[in-house]
């Protein structure tokens, strides 16, 4: 079989697409970075999608936590010390078995019990209580003159919010909400390991290589490559998230701009 | 008082229930994490310190070794790092064992899909009781751990190492120290208060990162949660339920938030002492509020 067929068989089996049946014995080169390969189109799927809702809870949490009112900062406060303080390991574990036991009183819960759904929504929540104490931490450091400059100009309540507090606050935490989306599609990696299970062996890339380290006893070819492609995925995201950084900041002369620091990941 | 588990109710079958053998083991499971904690966070520190040394070093190969075991841990996901290393550390501990104890075996070790070092050299060996081949995965893990670990720490004290001002290096220079003293006496001392913020930081993420332990195949908390939370049967057992898997683990949740939280109030407190007398911000800060 040559390595095109490979390819056009196995490419989207992480989808379910494709040929059914897993290799099983002599395993290519080519399989195992195709497969794996494969696998990412999870990763990517959990991490852009997480990623982008988990933004607009995020704003309004770090929002929630910098109000004065009670009633909304101690449930913001509550909500970030919830999905910070615990391991997200546990945080999948025990979504994947509410949802399980919510499934059999609500039939209409089946959907969260698989992981395109369940996971992407324990994610969404973690994601946004991390980048919710990334803005917080911004939001408190806006120069006062920036405010000050808005009042002066007679803005308040919804435009001095969309004009100046709510561009400041990115800019500033940009740098740290980077390093929080590369540790996200980190995090990803998870979802096949902690209950929710991979239908008919279609899981994402790190569930491909520990099957092919199980069956060669060999680990040294699947995670190497597993590792290209995540390198691959985190500088895209750099580059990506390099962008807006620079659109953030184009108002700025150059030596006041925020540096982008690339700080990869620790796990959560 | 629990001798017979279908009589009792309520109250009592639960503390019956909580304190069955198995409950026991799980409890004891608990423990392996707090083990676990106290073993990684001193070797871990140590794997640092090591290699943000090497990272700082005069000699450059050594000064490339430092610096590329820092880049390369923290690049890639960390899990398939705990996935990688178990095995590969297992595999080069049996192949070295294997070099020393049989020099003279013929047979290929990497035999296609098969991994086959002769019987002498295998970790830990096939006739050994269950309690050795236990301690030497849970020696297994808390190896990568520290490796994986001492990676994010190497980074930590690397930065805190440079965050020391240069003036005093430079005082310690003009009194005459040598080089290796101003490391030890100036240096080290110092450093510790610019480490701890990154060094707590990292403490957070060790915590989180126990329950990992299940999948380097220690038998853990989320493993006993499992197996214990699972529909029983009263074929099976004395104590009939349904799945209670979920509630096992909001308990596992609600002892990492506190464990999380007594961690937080035990670091700032040693933030506090650290910063006395210190010529930073804090330090100044402590200062004022005291005169």
């Amino acid at each position: 079989m040559s390595c095109w067929e490979t390819i056009a068989d196995y490419a989207l089996r992480s989808q379910g697409i494709g040929e059914r049946l897993l290799p099983r014995t002599d395993f290519t080169l080519c399989q195992q970075f195709t497969l794996i390969g494969s696998g990412m189109i999870w990763n990517i799927y959990f991490g852009t999608f997480a990623l982008v809702s988990g933004f607009f809870l995020a704003t309004a949490v770090a929002l929630g936590k910098a109000t004065r009112s009670v009633w909304l900062r101690k449930p913001s406060e509550w909500f970030i010390f919830v999905f910070r303080g615990s391991p997200l390991f546990i945080q999948f574990f025990f979504a994947y078995f509410l949802f399980l036991s919510l499934k059999s009183s609500y039939p209409a819960m089946a959907p969260f019990t698989a992981a395109w759904l369940g996971a992407l929504v324990v994610l969404f929540l973690n994601t946004a209580a991390y980048s919710a104490e990334i803005f917080y931490g911004a939001l408190l450091s806006i120069p006062k003159g920036d405010l000050e400059a808005a009042d002066a100009y007679g803005m308040s309540g919804w435009s001095r919010f969309r004009r100046v507090v709510w561009p400041t606050m990115l800019r500033l935490a940009w740098p740290a909400y980077t390093n929080e989306a590369i540790f996200l599609f980190h995090a990803t990696t998870l979802v096949f390991f902690s209950g929710f299970p991979a239908a008919q062996q279609s899981g994402d890339a790190l569930y491909y290589a520990s099957y092919f380290a199980d069956k060669t006893f060999n680990p040294f070819v699947p995670y190497p490559i597993l590792a290209f492609y995540f390198i691959l995925l985190t500088l895209t995201v750099i580059g990506m998230f390099g962008l807006v950084n620079k659109r953030l900041n184009r108002h700025l002369p150059q030596d006041r701009r925020v540096k982008m620091r690339f700080r990869p990941n620790l796990i959560r | 008082m629990c001798s017979d588990p279908q009589s009792i109710e309520g109250l009592t079958w639960l503390a019956c229930y909580l304190t069955t053998g198995k409950h026991m083991s799980m409890y004891w499971a608990l423990g392996t994490v707090l083990l676990l904690l106290a073993v990684t966070a001193p070797s871990a520190l140590l794997f640092g310190f090591g290699g943000a040394t090497a990272a700082r070093s005069r000699v450059a190969p050594l000064r490339w070794l430092g610096k590329a075991y820092i880049s390369i841990v923290r690049g890639v996901p960390d899990i398939a790092f705990f996935l990688f290393f178990v095995i590969a550390l297992d595999q080069a501990f049996e192949w070295l064992r294997h070099q020393i104890k049989c020099p003279d075996w013929d047979k290929e070790i990497w035999q296609g899909n098969d991994f086959l070092v002769c019987p002498q050299a295998k970790l830990p060996l096939g006739t050994s009781p269950q309690w050795i081949h236990e301690t030497y995965g849970f020696f297994l893990a808390v190896l990568t751990f520290s490796i994986v670990f001492g990676a994010f720490a190497a980074n930590v004290i690397f930065g805190a190492m440079r965050a020391v001002p240069a003036a005093q290096i430079e005082t310690a220079e003009a009194y005459g120290m040598s080089h290796r003293q101003t490391f030890w006496r100036v240096l080290v001392p110092q450093m510790w208060v610019y480490a701890l913020p990154g060094l707590s930081n990292l403490w957070m993420v060790l915590i989180k990162a126990t329950p990992l332990l299940f999948l380097l195949g220690v038998e853990d908390i989320v493993y006993w949660a499992r197996e214990l939370g699972g529909t029983k049967t009263p074929q099976f057992t004395d104590y009939p339920h349904g799945d209670w898997r979920m509630w096992y683990f909001f308990a596992l949740l609600v002892f990492y938030l506190m464990f999380t939280k007594v961690s937080e109030v035990v670091l700032s407190w040693i933030m506090t002492r650290l910063t006395r007398g210190q010529a930073t911000m804090g330090g100044e800060a402590q200062r004022k509020a005291a005169a």
